[in-house]
């Protein structure tokens, strides 16, 4: 009988592709932006569209952040997202338009102060109607994702009928209030100030978000919750009301979006929430179902990657966000950040 | 038994089209370690996760501390003061230890006294305290869901397993670390398929068989009659280690 081979154990060093696989997003949209500016000829131009990138992404995030939080701590399919991304706009259009006299004037306090209220009106109208929407809507389904699916559909066009009838079913025009019409000039690049202030807003949300979620109880609760929430409830705290609160904020915050999302294309309809849903599925998804720092990235991608394709091959445009999809769920099919779930 | 803290009489519990538990009556005492024991399969985890809500009874009452919780949510019957340490240990990888223990300390901060009492049990929650607890090793994530359950002090624990898939000498802390809370006077329903930690711990024991409890009595009578363990659950626990 041959003797045992000696035992010798060696403790392999994680290899640098393992060591770098949990900041691969992260190394994604900086190499995405990497790889547009070997791609654009001009310095000037891929700072303009980064800029807009960045900011159409951070809108996007703002509208799906929501729905991420929602189906992850709940497992709700809420097809009826949209509905709060145009109630929204509509709600905070109607207030720029009533402030005609602060938007109109150039000053930038002025116009900054408009935009506030406005989103503050649009951001109290849409959590009321995530509370009412949860409680008629969604509560009654759940665990039910097919009826999920169907109902909040309804609930979709329900809302947008009821956006005709207020409103009328014309598209409205809008423009932006007088100081951030108009773009500065930066290392030669013409970049809209409009989008720098959605940037901004879009990372001071981000950033708040991440707070509450990292350093406040209720933040952990969420989390925990996402991951296990029968053991959530085993230690006492009530999920539902949670939930209910997750929901009214993501309403809340789909509808800042749709203000932003309205005054960046200048033209709100009842059915924009509808279209952009498309996009927000596609962020979701891509970002890992729950997860909101994946949503973030996932956002940012979709817009660098969108307005990148459309200078460069202005055909491809359309179908550069599924093709991003289809290539991030062959590589990691749980999407860039998948959350942990128990079960 | 006089004024029992937890008393179940007749609970019967269906998931889906199955009758599970078909009629269970349990006495917990104040102050002791009752044991719940049975072969696989037999309704035990469905006892626990009945009392704390996570199933529904159907039928049947079950008394804590004289209130019938049998129609509460899991939340309430949490906050009436008791703990719940699931099979599947319902650890929070996603989290560092640190906010798995601030999680569980429901009524406020942690409080530090018992947090260092705690550290004594289990050293190495301090080690890995700033660690992600998806991180940690079976056994470390075993320590960290007693621990949990343990933070605030609770009037009962029921607790599933804790000693599922450990090496022996982490067994051996998991059990000294129950004697202790079982010291301090905490009354404890344990699931436990280790023998010579049921034998240890255990006051009172608990026998299942297909959704019913068969046999009920002093631990130490079960623990030292072969004959009457091969009749209850089909073997002698002492070839059970």
């Amino acid at each position: 009988m041959s003797a045992a081979p000696d035992h010798t154990p060696t403790i392999a060093q994680a290899s640098l592709s393992q060591r770098l696989a949990p900041y691969a997003p992260v190394l994604l949209v900086i190499g995405l932006m990497a790889l547009g500016l070997m791609a654009i000829p001009s310095t000037s131009s891929w700072l303009t569209l980064t800029v807009s990138g960045l900011a159409m992404g951070m809108m996007i995030f703002i509208m799906a952040s929501g729905l991420t939080l929602v189906f992850g701590l709940m497992d709700v399919i809420n097809f009826g997202h949209g509905a709060f991304v145009s109630v929204g706009a509509f709600v905070g259009v109607s207030f720029l338009l009533l402030l005609e006299n602060m938007t109109g004037a150039p000053s930038l306090a002025l116009n900054l102060t408009a935009m506030f209220v406005a989103i503050l009106g649009a951001m109290a109208a849409t959590a009321l109607m995530g509370w009412a929407f949860e409680k008629v809507i969604v509560k009654p389904v759940y665990g039910h994702h097919l009826k999920q699916i169907l109902v909040t559909m309804g609930g979709l066009i329900v809302v947008e009928q009821l956006i005709i009838v207020l409103w009328g079913p014309e598209e409205i025009y809008i423009t932006r209030p007088e100081a951030l019409k108009g773009a500065v000039t930066f290392f030669g690049a013409a970049i809209e100030k409009y989008r720098l202030v959605a940037v901004g807003i879009g990372a001071v949300v981000f950033l708040a978000m991440r707070w509450v979620l990292r350093s406040t109880k209720i933040g952990l609760i969420v989390r925990a919750g996402v991951e296990n929430g029968e053991m959530v409830q085993a230690l006492g705290y009530r999920l539902r009301l949670v939930f209910v609160g997750v929901f009214l904020a993501g309403s809340a915050l789909a509808g800042l979006g749709g203000v932003l999302w309205g005054l960046y294309q200048e033209v709100i309809t009842a059915h924009m929430g509808n279209q952009s849903m498309i996009l927000i599925f596609i962020v979701v998804i891509i970002g890992g179902l729950g997860s909101v720092e994946g949503c973030f990235i996932g956002a940012l991608l979709v817009g660098l990657l969108q307005n990148y394709v459309a200078f460069l091959e202005p055909k491809l445009a359309l179908i550069s966000n599924i093709g991003l999809m289809v290539a991030i769920l062959m590589w990691r099919p749980m999407g860039m950040i998948p959350v942990v779930k128990a079960k | 038994m006089s004024d029992p803290i937890l008393a179940l009489s007749g609970v019967k519990t269906n998931i889906a089209q199955y009758h599970i538990l078909q009629g269970v009556d349990l006495s917990v005492p104040r102050g002791q370690v009752t044991m719940l024991l049975g072969r696989n399969g037999v309704g035990k985890t469905t006892t626990l996760r009945t009392i704390i809500g996570h199933w529904r009874a159907h039928q049947g009452t079950i008394l804590f501390d004289g209130e019938d919780i049998s129609r509460l949510p899991t939340p309430a019957i949490a906050r009436l003061g008791i703990g719940f340490v699931p099979e599947d240990m319902g650890i929070f990888a996603d989290l560092t230890v640190e906010e798995n223990m601030i999680l569980a300390a429901v009524s406020g901060p942690i409080n530090s006294a018992r947090l260092d009492w705690l550290f004594t049990v289990f050293p190495a929650l301090k080690t890995f305290w700033k660690k992600d607890a998806g991180t940690l090793s079976g056994g470390q994530k075993q320590m960290l869901t007693i621990a949990r359950a343990m933070i605030e002090e609770r009037r009962l624990y029921l607790i599933d397993e804790p000693t599922k898939g450990l090496a022996p000498a982490i067994i051996a802390t998991m059990a000294r670390a129950l004697r202790e809370l079982k010291d301090q006077g905490a009354s404890i329903l344990l699931v436990e398929q280790n023998f010579s930690v049921a034998r240890a711990l255990g006051d009172s024991a608990n026998v299942m068989d297909d959704g019913r409890m068969t046999w009920s009595g002093d631990m130490k009578e079960l623990a030292t009659n072969a004959e009457l363990q091969e009749r209850l659950m089909g073997l002698s626990l002492e070839t059970h280690q």
